[in-house]
């Protein structure tokens, strides 16, 4: 099984019944699996504040949701995540590109990676690092710990982990 | 008429329904007027009503209506194509639009000026959508209702503000009571 097959596997062993998305090139093929499958609804959003937006409904709704986006995404999605998702304690997984590591083309990804994981300890969000392709094993133990304890999770993705660019 | 009374008018029409409550002023006019398990009130996060309302349409069946204003629909404009390509007809924005940031001092916004968010929203592909004024508002809601289709109101009104206190209510009580009287409604 590739590994974007795995990961929408492990979204639907969860429940995820929607999610929505702000593309990265290195999240074109498991935004695309996302697509393709029937168990749920895909919903591309404009600006990642948006779909954070979308999910806290949904999980009002009582759907489980989750949102995949680039890592620059944390940068404009601050408010949201401590005066929306946090505040009102609402679980979100996030899986996100983790741009400007090893393997990164473009210097100004950069910029954005250097404060990716500093922003998260600073907002408290629980973050985990899938650098191998053996680090997704622990995605489904990562979603339930998100549903468990209603708090926004990172699961950041670098281009190790995506075999390149 | 000011989005007070819009909101106070419409309260026998919406009393019922579920609803999601923009930040600041409108919410805190809702909650003083007519507070409510149904109700959804933002406390931050401006420019999101209609986000949170799609999202809650779209993962379950009762009507939800989002009361929006124009300065935060200018905010988060990127809502509109989402809406607008993610039918759910059980989905109602009412957006008032006032031509002011109304909760931060009455300063002007562009929809008060060239800009029209009803043909924004026609432009960025949502099918029903409706410009009134403030006396036409409980009547084009009750129909919007009625009609079971995803339904875009503009409701033109004046600016201005009356004094309300601010929601000292803690937003996981508001959350939890919420989503428990949906849940409740979906299971009838
Ligand atoms: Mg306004």
């Amino acid at each position: 099984m590739s590994v974007n097959d795995r990961i929408v596997a492990d979204f639907v062993k969860n429940k995820i019944e929607l999610v929505t998305t702000v593309p990265c090139k290195q999240l074109a093929g498991v935004i695309e699996k996302i697509e393709e499958s029937k168990d749920i609804y895909h919903i591309p959003s404009n600006k990642e504040d948006e779909g954070m937006g979308i999910c806290a409904g949904a999980y009002m709704g009582g759907k489980r949701s989750a949102i995949i986006m680039q890592n620059t995404a944390i940068g404009v999605t601050v408010n949201t995540l401590v005066t929306l998702t946090q505040y009102y304690r609402m679980p979100l997984p996030m899986l996100i590109s983790y741009r400007g590591e090893l393997g990164e083309p473009v210097a100004c990804q950069v910029e954005m990676a250097v404060h990716t994981k500093a922003l998260l300890a600073q907002l408290n969000i629980p973050t985990y690092h899938f650098h191998k392709e053996d680090d997704a094993d622990e995605l489904d133990a990562i979603l339930k710990h998100c549903f468990m304890c209603n708090k926004p999770v990172a699961i950041l993705t670098d281009a190790s982990f995506w075999k390149g660019y | 008429m000011i989005r007070s009374d819009i909101i106070k008018n419409l309260i026998p029409v919406i009393s019922n329904e579920f609803v999601v409550c923009n930040i600041g002023l409108p919410s805190q006019e809702l909650h003083m007027m007519d507070d409510q398990p149904t109700n959804f009130y933002m406390l931050g996060t401006m420019g999101l009503s209609s986000s949170i309302g799609l999202g809650l349409a779209l993962a379950q069946d009762k009507t939800v209506i989002s009361i929006d204003g124009d300065g935060s629909v200018l905010t988060n404009f990127g809502t509109l194509p989402t809406i607008a390509n993610n039918v759910a007809d059980n989905f109602i924005l009412f957006i008032v639009d006032n031509g002011s940031y109304g909760s931060t001092g009455d300063q002007p916004t562009y929809a008060g000026q060239k800009t029209s968010l009803t043909k924004v929203a026609e432009a960025c592909g949502c099918e029903n959508v409706i410009e009134c004024q403030a006396e036409e508002a409980v009547d084009v809601m009750t129909a919007a209702i009625a009609s079971k289709k995803m339904t875009i109101i503009v409701c033109k009104c004046e600016s201005g503000n009356i004094k309300v206190p601010v929601i000292t209510m803690d937003p996981v009580v508001i959350r939890d009571r919420f989503m428990r009287e949906l849940a409740a409604a979906n299971a009838e």
